[in-house]
């Protein structure tokens, strides 16, 4: 049976991973695995004593210490933890998803995500989470990033508001991952049914064109609807005002394709897009 | 998922991390003088040799916010060779270090730390916590009348101080104060400014000025293999109990790799070998110290703080250090291991003691954790090996007899195992099974071998059951679990 991991924190963005999920596991009629990472640490923000001096068997009293602390805190974050994975659940089971099952894990939330995506066929999680200080600003969760370089499934990046998906574009590049992403389209019933817009931001030349029609072949074999688009420019602009003018509801892209430095310096198409188009982005990473 | 974790091992905590370094920086400064001083060079060996470990050890230890410098333990090793080859010798030991340790690392040698177990360790550390005192022995004897009071009111200030100001380092009060007396009333005291050269500018590379021959290798070479022992064991163990106060974990292959890189570059820069320090390291973690930030900034802070005030430092009276000194060899010291010597059992005792009795007596805490390990090696096999019960029933004719055997047959336990057959009754038939027993060793086999034989020459037919089921465990090991009547051949013969 396909699987889903979704990863709810309690943010702002929980209601939404919520609702594509509940969307997702209908139409792929998938099981869902909710995942909260309980993440806080060992004694975090206390009042530290910066005496320097070493009491008499000074490592059993602060071990002492420390746990006493970790111990309030570990149950008030489990508590808090369990909370959001019951709400999860509700709005997952009132939404006619079957079988959904809660896990809550202690841990670094990019590791304990990798480890549980073994099996699953597809991983959704909210634009930013917990640790993106504000919603109002522009910057990514750091965790978003890191997941999607790490990860060897799809992953399906809930915008704030859940919109019914009547349309959804691939901005296609025709690198290794969109092309493994343009397969999984075709092979999973996720988007099955749902007009097609492909998008290519290059030059107008027969390469690229080959290139293009070689990929709708693929969806229309699939049944998809397929309207081929290339457009000149810097995707970064291009790809927002395709998605504005087409009234599109989800843009599936291959994900991060150039190093960090790289990024670091140029910047990234995929961080551009998340950040500039407030709908859903299904990610692909080969 | 190591490069995921980077920034956050660096940045994750840099206010806390920044804070805790200072406290570690300034506590570091008279430990590492006092550790020149156990070893028998200049200051400037020891406080080179906690910037430079501090600093490399930062970006390629395996366990973030655990302190590295110049260490007792270390230092306690190459007293001889200082006296007896001079530095140059040091250094090039203290690189050799470094090359077996990263060696170590290569090998993934830190797993053998299960071997140690826990009454070792605890005996570890008190030992340590006494040589520290002891090292503070000649600062205490034969000196001038003004020491005694001078230790005590610093002392007092360590201990007292935290109840009142949480916020002020109190060792580095208690030396701004010692000092300050000493120089204000102009008592004839010893100062760190008399024992040797301070440093006064960065440190820089050098190679060490020895002859690159066989004869130089003979004479480092057991001080560095001895180094390389007592250095990765300090740091693993403070690895683990980092791991413990953080309930985070650790690399620990990664920190013995760090530890050699740490050293070799030390050994260059003209510093003593260094390890992991459990007190520092605890210091670090109590003042709010998690990153890789914190290591990296008291290295940093250590070089800046004696660079810039070294007059100063030359001023501090000994008394300042060894009531700082005292106060790590308290908190180094398990205080509960000593009421533990009741409750805990006999022979748990005894491989703590056993340890530090050897240490104490050889100044090598090698040689001591080595005797613990012995010790510890021999309690488990002696209990093990009791766990055997060989039972038998004859039959109604008294003609025949079978022996069941149970539990673990190896070589602290074959003699049971022999002494438990009754040759002297003449039967027809034994049968000995053996199928819920563990034979572990060729000792386990071969006093089957003896028993069987001996009925044989009673006459008696010997039939064993169920020796593949016991035999399992050696048969794995010996790698002839293909050849399926191995064992059996043997035991027929």
């Amino acid at each position: 049976m396909t699987s889903i991991l979704a990863c709810v924190d309690g943010a702002r963005y929980t209601s939404s991973v919520c609702e594509y999920t509940a969307w997702a596991a209908k139409r792929m009629n998938a099981s869902v695995r909710l995942l909260y990472v309980n993440d806080f640490h060992a004694a975090e923000g206390m009042d530290f004593d910066l005496s320097g001096s070493l009491g008499a068997s000074e490592q059993e009293t602060l071990l002492a210490e420390f746990t006493a602390l970790d111990e309030q805190r570990g149950r008030l974050a489990q508590k808090r933890g369990r909370l959001i994975l019951d709400e999860a659940r509700n709005r997952l089971t009132s939404a006619g998803v079957a079988n959904v099952l809660t896990r809550q894990r202690h841990g670094v939330f990019v590791d304990t995500v990798i480890e549980l995506e073994e099996i699953a066929d597809l991983v959704v999680l909210g634009k930013r989470g917990e640790s993106a200080k504000s919603t109002i600003s522009p910057h990514l969760g750091g965790n978003l990033e890191r997941v999607v370089r790490a990860s060897q499934k799809p992953v399906l990046v809930a915008s704030r508001m859940f919109q019914p998906i009547s349309r959804f574009m691939i901005a296609f590049d025709g690198g290794p991952s969109i092309n493994q992403g343009i397969e999984y389209i075709s092979q999973m019933p996720l988007l099955k049914g749902i007009d097609c817009c492909l998008l290519m931001v290059g030059a107008d030349n027969d390469g690229n064109l080959r290139r293009v029609s070689a990929a709708a072949q693929t969806l229309i074999r699939a049944g998809f609807n397929v309207e081929t688009r290339i457009k000149s420019g810097n995707p970064d602009d291009v790809i927002p005002s395709e998605v504005a003018a087409n009234n599109i509801d989800l843009i599936v892209m291959g994900a991060f394709g150039h190093s960090r430095i790289r990024t670091l310096i140029i910047g990234s198409t995929t961080t551009a897009t998340l950040r500039n188009c407030r709908i859903p982005v299904l990610m692909f990473r080969a | 998922m190591i490069v995921s974790r980077l920034p956050a091992d660096w940045f994750g905590n840099i206010r806390g991390d920044l804070l805790a370094g200072l406290v570690v920086a300034l506590a570091l400064i008279p430990e590492a003088i006092a550790f020149s001083i156990i070893a028998g060079v200049d200051p400037k060996v020891g406080l080179y040799a906690s910037f430079s470990m501090a600093v490399i050890i930062a970006f390629t230890g395996g366990r973030p916010g655990m302190i590295s410098a110049a260490t007792a333990a270390m230092a306690l090793l190459m007293v001889t060779l200082v006296k007896e080859h001079g530095l140059q010798y040091l250094f090039a030991a203290t690189i050799l270090t470094g090359v077996i340790q990263m060696l170590a690392g290569f090998l993934k040698l830190g797993s053998l730390m299960r071997f140690i177990s826990r009454s070792v360790i605890t005996g570890f550390v008190n030992a340590l916590a006494i040589l520290i005192f002891l090292a503070q022995m000649p600062e205490l004897i034969d000196v001038g009348r003004a020491t005694y009071p001078m230790v005590a009111g610093g002392l007092a200030i360590i201990y007292l101080l935290p109840r009142v100001i949480r916020f002020v380092p109190s060792p580095l009060v208690c030396i701004i104060v010692l000092t300050a007396i000493s120089m204000s009333v102009g008592l004839d005291l010893r100062t760190v400014g008399d024992l040797g050269e301070l440093p006064s500018s960065l440190p820089v590379f050098l190679l060490p000025d020895i002859p690159l021959n066989i004869d130089t290798l003979l004479i480092i070479l057991p001080y560095a293999l001895t180094l390389t022992f007592v250095g990765l064991l300090e740091s693993l163990m403070t690895a683990s109990i980092v791991d413990d106060l953080t309930d985070t974990t650790s690399d620990k292959n990664r920190e013995c790799k760090g530890q050699g890189m740490a050293n070799i570059a030390t050994g260059f820069l003209g510093g003593m070998a260094g390890c992991a320090m459990i007190g520092q390291s605890v210091i670090n973690i109590k003042s709010g110290g998690r990153g890789r930030l914190s290591t990296f900034a008291a290295g940093v802070f250590l070089l800046v703080l004696i660079v810039g005030l070294g007059d100063w430092v030359a001023r501090i009276p000994m008394a300042a250090l060894v009531a700082v000194m005292i106060m790590v060899s308290i908190g180094t010291f398990s205080w509960s291991s000593i009421g533990n010597l009741r409750t805990h059992p006999r022979s748990s005792s005894i491989v703590m003691l056993a340890t530090v009795g050897v240490v104490v007596y050889t100044h090598n805490l090698a040689a001591g954790v080595l005797v613990g390990v012995l010790f510890s090696g021999i309690f488990f096999a002696w209990k093990v090996g009791q766990i055997v019960r060989i039972t038998s029933s004859a039959s109604d004719d008294g003609l025949e007899r079978t022996y069941v055997v149970t539990g673990q047959i190896f070589f602290a336990s074959s003699e049971t195992f022999t002494s438990a057959f009754d040759f002297q009754e003449v039967l027809e038939k034994v049968t000995i099974d053996v199928s819920r027993s563990h034979f572990w060793d060729i000792s386990a086999v071969a006093a089957l071998d003896k028993v069987v034989i001996k009925f044989r020459r009673e006459g008696s037919e010997v039939e064993v059951v169920g020796l593949n089921e016991a035999s399992t465990t050696i048969v794995d090991k010996l790698a002839v679990h293909d050849k399926a009547d191995a064992l059996d051949l043997l035991s027929t013969h």
